[in-house]
């Protein structure tokens, strides 16, 4: 074979220096000269790889007539051409990808759900653990597309049991971002922590975790924008950066412009062999409370009306650990996750702030709390699987200043023990059993049982990690 | 500002200063494509294989090294026809890598090159694990390789001229072996022309296909569900009536089912590499048709 002469030397001059960042600036004669030249590049190619398959095919022929007297099955023609992809069609063939998830539960608490609290912690967002008896869990709508070549959108609308519709997340994403860097915008579930960014169907309980509860009231979202680093080596190294309104807890809508709330995190992950891999991270959230009310009995038995104003940081440690052997996950595999919360609140802090008392006083005020949980889930054989998680809260320290005239500082540590079996007999079914027992407040135990159910239709979801 | 500039700066510098190594970095999501990308490139790629052959490809997580290693890819690799669907889409929309976008020449599909077969005349999940283009495990068949080398081979000096001529060369030379390596195969497995099989999984149509074996029933009852003693009941029925000689299965999975038939049925359980690295023979794509085959005919005995 000829040595190949149709490379010009002067193309891959041009082609290297296009390539490099763009300190080279082409005219518009010189991008037309390499476009042409490309062009060409590309035809001779081609022409050469079907000679070249010519060749091949009447070598082949040539060899069955050979060896004709034993039979050969009929080779394929190789340079035939590819079947032509059927195209879709009409105005359906830019339809988005939809999906839609069904959840339902049966639950049987023994302690009032209405009374629930968690002793010590600012209650806040979506917290406890729902009502009693038969109820329909969160419906949830998504749809997503790529929206052009710059964009992706994504729209996941949540339907509750109470008739009520809420944007869960809506966010774009800018696609053609160089440098490794992935911007989001929109609402979107923060990417702060482990669990924090998937949907309430994909946790492997039916419920958050007490920490979550306690500290991000359920789930942290936010309204505003996200840039995410890849670093480009070959650990998996993520650095983001939130801001947004601020509105979610434990800040509050605060009518202002600039930002509200602040995110910063960092997540490092890999492979041990083919069976592990692990994820850990560090998170942390500043935000603000302003008029953040909730009810808190004092040290007379009242209920009385408080009220925080001020900052909150949280920081989150994270990791997560999964074992398949070989990596194959379908017959069995092990998933071990842990989260660590510290919560440091700063501000002013008004007792019986609607007055029904006639007690009304204004100090400043700190706290310092902490929580965590450790869960395992095992699956034992194909759709199979078992979990346990523990859950701790540590009041910490709280200093009230001169209202601790009227409210004591907690001591009581919440816990929860919670066992669960589910069933997965497809990707797009899921039924689970799960029991808990929780004692987040003083002398009350909560023995909990929920048995649910979570279908999948649709488009295909995402195996998220 | 200043300071934020000089970090962007240094940023990039970064990132252009990475592929140092090998000219192409080349993600391929399955080992045949790696393997295939290998032989076409030689040592001006460095190819990352996002799965091994144990794994089954249906069931993947987009992990953070997927993520890690899509983000400095020059080329990604992909069976398509939604083999990689629960975490391809994800791995590359989380990379922050503009060139390996669906769509963007440093995105490769093999599966639009090859005649598909067992397009599903309906699309209903009540069917299984079905997928709507067809069946994606397109590289049990030889002739699809070859039907893939080609386009592959030209893909690559597109992303990376300076090396065309290279590139040309390899393609050339792997397929002048790998067209007397099919005859061969295929003048080898001449008494396998007609033989009747079960299949664990439908993940053999090409490969029965090529070889002009037939399929009497699979072991799962739908793609992608396991096998229930009720229908294995039916399948050692159906074998009664329709004698084969072997059940086959893939490399990554359970031998429970296939074991159970093959002592009731008294036929061969034959366990395939699949895929490249599948077992010890099959270190690369000759090696894995070799093994193949004579693991056929041994099954055939």
């Amino acid at each position: 074979m000829a040595k190949p002469s149709f490379v010009p030397r002067a193309l891959c001059t041009a082609l290297a220096l296009s390539l490099s960042p763009p300190l080279y600036a082409a005219s518009d004669a010189d991008l037309a000269e390499i476009r042409e030249q490309i062009r060409q590049l590309k035809e001779t190619y081609e022409a050469r790889i079907q000679a070249l398959e010519q060749r091949l095919k009447d070598a082949e022929a040539a060899k069955t007539k050979e060896t004709a007297a034993a039979p050969l099955p009929e080779a394929a023609p190789l340079a035939a051409a590819p079947p032509a992809p059927s195209a879709a069609s009409g105005i359906a063939a830019f339809n988005p990808a939809i999906s839609a998830v069904l959840q339902g539960r049966y639950a049987n608490l023994s302690q009032d759900p209405e009374k629930f609290a968690i002793s010590g912690f600012a209650p806040g967002g979506e917290i406890g653990p729902g009502r009693r008896g038969f109820s329909l869990g969160e419906s949830e709508l998504a749809i997503s597309a790529n929206v052009d070549h710059l964009f992706a959108g994504n729209l996941i609308v949540s339907l509750t049991p109470e008739n009520t519709v809420s944007v869960e997340e809506a966010y774009g994403v800018y696609t053609a971002a160089p440098y490794g860097l992935v911007p989001k915008f929109g609402r979107f579930f923060s990417g702060l922590g482990y669990m924090n960014e998937q949907h309430q169907h994909a946790w492997d309980f039916i419920d958050a975790p007490l920490a979550y509860q306690a500290f991000l009231g359920g789930q942290y979202g936010n309204d505003g924008l996200q840039v995410k680093w890849i670093a480009p080596i070959d650990q998996f190294l993520e650095l983001g950066a939130e801001v947004g309104n601020g509105d979610s807890f434990p800040g509050s809508a605060r009518n202002k412009n600039g930002v509200g709330s602040g995110v910063v995190y960092a997540h490092a992950g890999g492979d041990i062999g083919a069976s592990h891999s692990w994820r850990a991270g560090l998170s942390y959230l500043q935000t603000r409370a302003q008029d953040r009310n909730y009810s808190q009995l004092d040290l007379a038995g009242n209920d009385a009306q408080v009220s925080f104003n001020g900052t909150s940081h949280v920081a989150i440690a994270d990791f997560v650990w999964k074992y398949a052997p070989n990596g194959n996950a379908q017959n069995t595999n092990f998933k071990l996750q842990g989260e660590y919360f510290w919560r440091r609140e700063r501000g002013d802090f008004t007792y019986d702030v609607d007055g029904a008392l006639g007690l009304t006083n204004t100090s400043a005020y700190t706290s310092r709390q902490s929580g965590w949980y450790l869960q395992g889930v095992y699956q034992f054989m194909p759709y199979w699987r078992v979990g346990a998680r523990y859950d701790r809260l540590d009041p910490g320290h709280v200093d009230y200043g001169s209202n601790a005239t009227y409210l004591d500082s907690p001591a009581f540590h919440p816990e929860r023990y919670t066992l669960m079996v589910d069933w997965t007999p497809s990707e797009f079914s899921r039924v689970r059993l799960q029991w808990g027992q929780s004692k987040t407040q003083a002398g009350i135990t909560d023995n909990e049982l929920f048995l649910q159910y979570i279908l999948t239709l649709g488009a295909h979801g995402a195996h998220k990690f | 500002m200043t300071s934020f500039k000089s970090w962007l700066l240094a940023a990039s510098l970064g990132v252009w200063a990475v592929p140092a190594s090998a000219n192409l970095n080349v993600f391929a999501t399955v080992p045949e494509w790696g393997a295939l990308t290998q032989e076409l490139g030689g040592d001006k790629v460095s190819v990352y294989v996002a799965t091994n052959a144990l794994q089954d490809p249906h069931h993947v997580e987009a992990k953070p090294s997927l993520i890690a290693r899509a983000r400095n890819a020059d080329l990604v690799v992909a069976t398509g026809a939604e083999l990689e669907i629960g975490w391809l889409p994800l791995v590359t929309q989380q990379a922050g890598n503009p060139k390996v976008q669906a769509g963007k020449p440093g995105y490769f599909e093999a599966a639009p090159l090859v005649p598909m077969v067992e397009k599903p005349t309906r699309l209903d999940r009540a069917e299984g694990d079905v997928h709507p283009l067809g069946n994606p495990h397109i590289q049990t068949d030889p002739r699809n390789i070859a039907r893939v080398a080609g386009p592959l081979s030209a893909r690559m000096s597109e992303l990376d001229p300076a090396n065309a001529a290279y590139y040309q060369a390899r393609y050339k030379s792997f397929s002048e072996r790998w067209t007397a390596a099919i005859a061969r195969w295929e003048h080898e497995a001449a008494p396998l022309k007609g033989t009747a099989v079960l299949v664990q999984h439908k993940g053999f149509p090409y490969l029965l296909d090529w070889l002009g074996m037939r399929e009497v029933a699979a072991l799962e009852p739908k793609p992608g569900i396991e096998p229930t003693t009720s229908h294995l009941a039916e399948v050692l029925e159906a074998v009664q009536k329709q004698p084969v000689k072997m059940v086959i299965r893939a490399a990554y999975q359970s031998d429970r089912a296939s074991q159970w038939i093959a002592e009731r049925a008294k036929i061969n359980a034959v366990a395939l590499p699949f895929t490249v690295g599948g077992d010890d023979a099959a270190k690369d794509l000759f090696g894995l048709f070799d093994d193949t085959v004579q693991r056929l005919l041994k099954g055939a005995q």
